[in-house]
């Protein structure tokens, strides 16, 4: 079975149809010139096994961003905003 | 005759010990080797591997079995290709049938940037004695006849890069090899213990707390593959790896058709078929992050139509096996080797999806660098901190798929 992504403007939709960001950075996006804090940002994580908060792009349907948290243990997927 | 009867035990149940020179943890192909190496090389024997499941039931056994040195950056061909030349040796070095079998390894393009890909892959492995060459379309044909060139109508193969050598080894005989000339040399191997906690004093990791109690350690080595973030978790300090699933499935078997491991950078797939008939089809990585290894049917769906383009009679054979293994992925598709922030504990991880046919260099530059404290040149280049000082190796070109 898909791993189903329930968009929260088209419905339940397979993952392809869809770009997850991934793990989001400690601290935010924000960029303050911390070379320190800009390392950690792009590149550690803490690879989380459990539930994760995320943001899905849904690229082949409404074209917009929401967030959601994911069990990475189980692919289990609720707090869809 | 009755000795055809006879009882083999491969493994002894070791009984865990309190306290060890080196504590390596995951009995994965690269735990095995570098405490192989480690007792071999350096007569460093008071070793124990501490494996949660059973050894090589991670990555080792579930990779396709490829091995190939024709990677595009200078470091990383000069460790794939002593990793290649140990590899051909390792059945004799460790008494143990491997089934190697050189097939030779077709890289295909069908399209103008992936023909000058393939072209500069095999410049640059040249200039490193990697017998890699550059094959027109008609010369394709000639190294693999069974291939459709109009790539189903839709994609049709314009050359390839072509790696000679390129070969198949038995995966699970690379684990056990290792595992039993290391117990043969003195080492232990405790399968059913997992590593509950680190413990750190001061800076300096003293031994790891397990489920069978706490083992003390002169230094400990996390070769562990998908689930190696809940080590450095434990250790406090956060590495550059996300896991992601990576799913194959294999056929029925069938004659043999197909000599060639067949690999299309344009269809993200490759296709290779066993020395038992079963033919072989692997992909890129799941696109989100999980350590589900639930196999997924639009997977299987895309992943089939991909290569009946390359092979149209695969379109009458039927799945046998789908499954799914753990990627300890990094941002440059190259492995993380060597010390970390906390002293006495080193690091053999981010092998994602190039992992396999590393483990004999891994297995012997890790072993180095915990006898003799010094970093081999080999490996230094996949330092941790190299994202700090900006020297990525990027490699996701050549170690995207297997």
């Amino acid at each position: 079975m898909a791993l189903m992504i329930p968009c929260p403007n088209c419905g339940p939709r397979p993952y392809g149809e869809f770009w997850p960001s991934g793990e989001l950075p400690e601290g935010g996006h924000a960029v303050d010139g911390d070379v320190d804090a800009d390392y950690r940002r792009v590149w550690l994580r803490t690879n989380i096994a459990g539930e994760q908060r995320e943001r899905w792009y849904h690229h082949a349907g409404c074209r917009r961003w929401f967030s959601l948290t994911r069990n990475t243990l189980t692919n289990a997927i609720h707090d869809v905003v | 005759m009755l000795k055809l009867f006879r009882r083999h035990q491969y493994l002894r149940q070791d009984t865990l010990g309190h306290s060890y020179d080196v504590v390596i943890i995951g009995g994965g192909g690269h735990g095995l080797a570098t405490a192989y190496y480690l007792a071999r090389n350096f007569g460093i024997r008071n070793v124990a591997i501490l494996e949660r499941s059973y050894i090589g039931s991670g990555g080792t056994g579930r990779n396709t079995t490829v091995l190939r040195a024709n990677y595009k950056t200078p470091d990383t061909i000069r460790f794939y290709q002593r990793s290649f030349e140990m590899y051909a040796t390792l059945a004799q070095d460790l008494d143990y049938n491997m089934l190697r079998s050189e097939r030779g390894l077709l890289w295909l393009a069908h399209s103008d940037p992936q023909i000058r890909n393939q072209r500069e892959r095999a410049l640059q492995n040249q200039q490193f004695g990697v017998d890699t060459v550059y094959l027109d379309a008609r010369q394709v044909h000639d190294v693999c006849p069974e291939l459709d060139m109009s790539g189903g109508g839709k994609r049709p193969i314009l050359g390839a890069a072509y790696h000679a050598p390129g070969a198949t080894i038995r995966h699970d005989a690379v684990a056990w090899g290792y595992a039993i000339e290391a117990q043969r040399l003195g080492v232990s191997i405790h399968q059913g213990v997992e590593v509950t906690g680190l413990r750190i004093d001061r800076g300096r990791c003293v031994g790891v707390e397990t489920n069978g109690g706490f083992v003390a350690a002169g230094q400990v080595l996390s070769a562990v593959g998908g689930y190696v973030t809940q080590i450095t978790n434990m250790a406090g300090f956060r590495i550059p790896i996300v896991t992601h699933p990576l799913q194959a499935f294999v056929t029925e078997s069938y004659k043999p058709v197909l000599d060639r491991i067949v690999a299309s950078a344009d269809l993200h797939i490759y296709v290779s078929q066993s020395s038992r008939g079963e033919v072989l089809i692997g992909a890129e990585i799941d696109p989100y992050s999980s350590y589900s290894t639930r196999s997924t049917f639009p997977f299987l769906a895309s992943c089939s139509s991909r290569a009946i383009d390359l092979f149209p009679f695969l379109a009458k054979l039927r799945i046998l096996r789908q499954w799914t293994g753990l990627c300890d992925m990094t941002p440059d598709y190259s492995p993380l080797m060597g010390v970390t922030e906390v002293d006495r504990l080193l690091l053999s991880s981010g092998w994602g999806t190039w992992g396999f046919k590393a483990i004999p260099a891994s297995g012997i530059s890790m072993a180095e660098l915990i006898a003799t404290g010094k970093v081999p040149p080999l490996i230094a280049p996949f330092a941790l901190d190299r994202f700090r000082r900006d020297l990525a190796v990027p490699e996701r070109a050549s170690a995207g798929t297997h």
